[in-house]
């Protein structure tokens, strides 16, 4: 069946839902690139009219990529669940759109809707918000994680410690750690980047962050970057590993595209929960998505990036993951031309990861060859932390040496803390106090002098 | 650029670390934000990096400087005509534009090339920082001529393309029909590296193929990895996968086998 309406005199008709979906996508260039964007802002208003009129239920009777085709389809299906579904089961995507927005969509009736929603609902309803709805009913919702500390919590803020060298100097990579410390980064995880997939230069990087997190006592977590089956063989050898780090996508044949699949997912996330290296929680999983994967794997089966992207929450919520990050200008302006579609981009994913019930975080970042700049990164961080974002990056300067791009600045994390009245995670914030680098209302002490627990260092400086 | 007053400024002691790395740390508070100087200086540098981007290959001068070092090439071009179009449009920065595919079939044709089965073709990419191949193309070519002789592999063809992606040098291999393809492309600059190339490294290239089939080499400059250690990775890469047939998330790469832990604690001062 089609979908159709008319605006203004004119006639509009849709194909199937994932085309009206595609079309009532606000305006990105990588929608354009695919094709699936409508060809007009009266298209656009049109789908978005014909959208709202969509019973939700008609989402687990359409599938937009055949089940029999698309593990991730599957995943979504079979593990819906109808009861949870049951309270906004009755409402078309225009309706559920009013009933997040009403006081009937409470932190609580929205924890327990999470598992009754699919990705393509929540996408859906999306669409038709604008930015400060999106605000709106992301801050109603607490996604709590947990491994060697609490992340989400109310009134927090986290940032990943991102101390990336480009030739995984140990000693740069410690200079940048400690930098990020006496900021009081890296509650969310110390997480570098390696500059190669190498074996052991990667077990090398897992080593030394283990050491210093063990040495100095740091209630947080470790995670070197590196390709699922990595960390696997990794674990087999007895190498150190925290949280498994995985990017993911939305379709499976994205998905094989990075060389993982569910079942590659399950595996890791079993042998790292078998080493019960937790002490506050058991979430040992961390992925990384951005809108725009799929496309470029040429593997978005006409859907458009948006979806996709929310699909991409579908898989990462099926293993319990303590840290979810949208990479949201880092694929470039083929998919997110500038500021302004950046920016509506990274608020849909906090959204839609959120209602989806995951810990969502945000890597407010762009490229150079993108039309954006640090007044735009800016104006999403702030929109973000209004919205109750988990966790963001920090690194020194915004600069990322090793993967040549800018996102968010130790100083941008105590910024947006220091606007908006966040801590840091509890235990964190705790050792922060206690080693002299933050004072018990969170002010920062450090800078001229290195804190007495840290005094030994000064002979290196 | 001017001085500013530093007594409005937190200093970090730590600054002196910055001997350890070129990321910007240490740069000292103002309240909790960033004091003047240093954000300056990152609004200069990153105007320098979206220069970068837009600067074209000068490919006349790329194949004389291989020339003279005895390295024939083909300048080929991809679909995208232009800069705008290369950044807006991944996909036709994928493929060949119709002349520069007949060049290459032509080229296939002739004798002696399909019987070497021990032979790969090298593309060099503008990429997205025309800089990193200008400066950095040649002498990583030369590096990798001469560690290939070492394992009887040949450089059958070097190519040169202008508005290229990665994906590209799987159609070059695919219409070479060689065994392998190694692609030297600009990578995106960043705000304090202008100048980084990377390889890519594909098996039995063909069109078609994803990421999962190819093995990164990246961060080649001179602040970063150097040319020589890129090789041995690359060699290490090229090796393997003759033997197994296959590149990519397969092909781990397991080059130096040095002990993990000992390295780590032997270098870093926050654990001594």
């Amino acid at each position: 069946m089609g979908y159709q309406t008319s605006l203004g005199g004119t006639g509009y008709r849709f194909n199937d839902l994932k085309t009206l979906m595609a079309k009532a996508t606000p305006l990105r260039s990588g929608d354009c690139l695919a094709g699936v964007a409508a060809t007009d802002a009266r298209e656009r208003v049109a789908a978005q009219m014909t959208l709202a009129a969509v019973p939700l239920k008609r989402f687990l009777q359409e599938a937009l990529i055949p089940y029999e085709e698309d593990e991730v389809t599957r995943l979504i299906l079979d593990r819906h669940d109808a009861e949870a579904f049951a309270p906004v089961a009755h409402l078309t995507v225009g309706d559920f759109r009013d009933w997040l927005l009403s006081e009937q969509a409470t932190s609580a009736s929205l924890r327990n809707l999470a598992s009754g929603l699919t990705p393509e609902m929540v996408a859906a309803v999306s669409k038709i918000m604008r930015i400060q709805d999106l605000i709106r009913v992301a801050q109603k919702i607490e996604v709590v994680s947990a491994f060697r500390n609490t992340l989400g919590l109310k009134g927090r803020l986290s940032t990943r410690l991102q101390p990336n060298h480009p030739k995984d100097d140990p000693a740069g990579v410690a200079a940048s750690l400690l930098d990020g410390l006496l900021y009081a980064n890296g509650d969310a995880v110390i997480g570098i980047n390696p500059a190669t997939d190498n074996y052991h230069a990667v077990t090398r990087l897992m080593c030394l962050l283990d050491e210093v997190i063990q040495r100095y006592e740091i209630p947080t977590q470790s995670c070197v970057l590196t390709h699922v089956t990595t960390h696997l063989e990794a674990i087999n050898r007895g190498m150190p590993v925290d949280l498994v780090f995985q990017s993911i996508a939305g379709t499976q044949a994205a998905n094989a595209s990075f060389g993982v699949s569910l079942s590659v997912l399950q595996e890791a996330q079993q042998a790292a929960l078998a080493l019960g290296r937790g002490t506050v929680g058991n979430n040992v999983m961390y992925f990384e998505t951005g809108q725009g994967s799929a496309l470029s794997a040429n593997a978005h089966h006409g859907l458009d990036q948006q979806t996709c992207e929310a699909r991409a929450y579908g898989v990462a919520r099926h293993f319990s993951p303590l840290l979810v990050n949208s990479v949201v200008g880092f694929i470039g302006p083929e998919y997110l031309y500038d500021g302004k579609q950046i920016i509506r981009a990274g608020l849909e994913d906090h959204f839609c990861g959120k209602l989806l019930g995951l810990p969502m975080g945000c890597d407010i970042c762009y490229t150079n060859h993108a039309e954006a700049d640090q007044d735009d990164m800016d104006m999403l961080l702030t929109q973000l932390a209004v919205a109750g974002i988990n966790f963001i990056m920090g690194i020194p300067g915004s600069d990322d040496i090793m993967l040549n791009y800018q996102t968010t600045s130790f100083h941008d994390a105590l910024y947006v803390r220091k606007v908006l009245n966040k801590a840091p995670a509890p235990e964190f914030a705790t050792w922060l106090q206690k080693m002299g680098i933050m004072d018990d209302q969170h002010n920062l002490l450090t800078g001229h002098t290195l804190p007495s627990a840290l005094a030994h260092l000064q002979a290196k400086l | 650029m001017s001085d500013f007053n530093q007594a409005l400024v937190t200093p970090n002691i730590w600054a002196s670390l910055r001997r350890h790395t070129p990321a910007r740390i240490g740069l000292g508070r103002s309240g909790v934000s960033l004091p003047t100087q240093a954000l300056l200086e990152f609004q200069s540098a990153h105007a320098q990096a979206r220069d970068a981007v837009k600067l074209p290959l000068d490919i006349q001068q790329l194949q004389q400087d291989l020339a003279e070092q005895g390295v024939p090439s083909l300048r080929l071009h991809s679909q995208a005509k232009d800069r705008s179009l290369y950044l807006q449009r991944p996909d036709l920065g994928r493929r060949l534009d119709a002349d520069s595919a007949a060049k290459l079939k032509r080229l296939a044709t002739l004798p002696g090339l399909q019987h070497n089965r021990r032979q790969v073709v090298v593309v060099i990419a503008d990429g997205l920082s025309s800089t990193a191949v200008q400066q950095q193309a040649v002498p990583m070519l030369l590096a990798i001529q001469s560690a290939l002789q070492a394992l009887s592999i040949t450089i059958s063809s070097v190519c040169v393309v202008e508005q290229a992606r990665v994906a590209l040098g799987d159609e070059v291999g695919e219409l070479l029909a060689s065994q392998a393809v190694i692609l030297l492309v600009g990578e995106r600059p960043g705000l304090s590296s202008p100048d980084s190339l990377g390889i890519y490294y594909t098996y039995a290239p063909r069109v078609g193929l994803t990421d999962a089939a190819r093995n990164c080499i990246s961060n080649i400059r001179p602040g970063g990895q150097s040319v020589e250690e890129a090789a041995t990775r690359l060699i290490w890469l090229v090796k393997e996968s003759f033997t197994r047939k296959l590149s990519g998330v397969a092909l781990k790469d397991q080059s130096g086998g040095s002990d993990a832990l000992e390295v780590a604690q032997g270098r870093s001062f926050l654990l001594e």
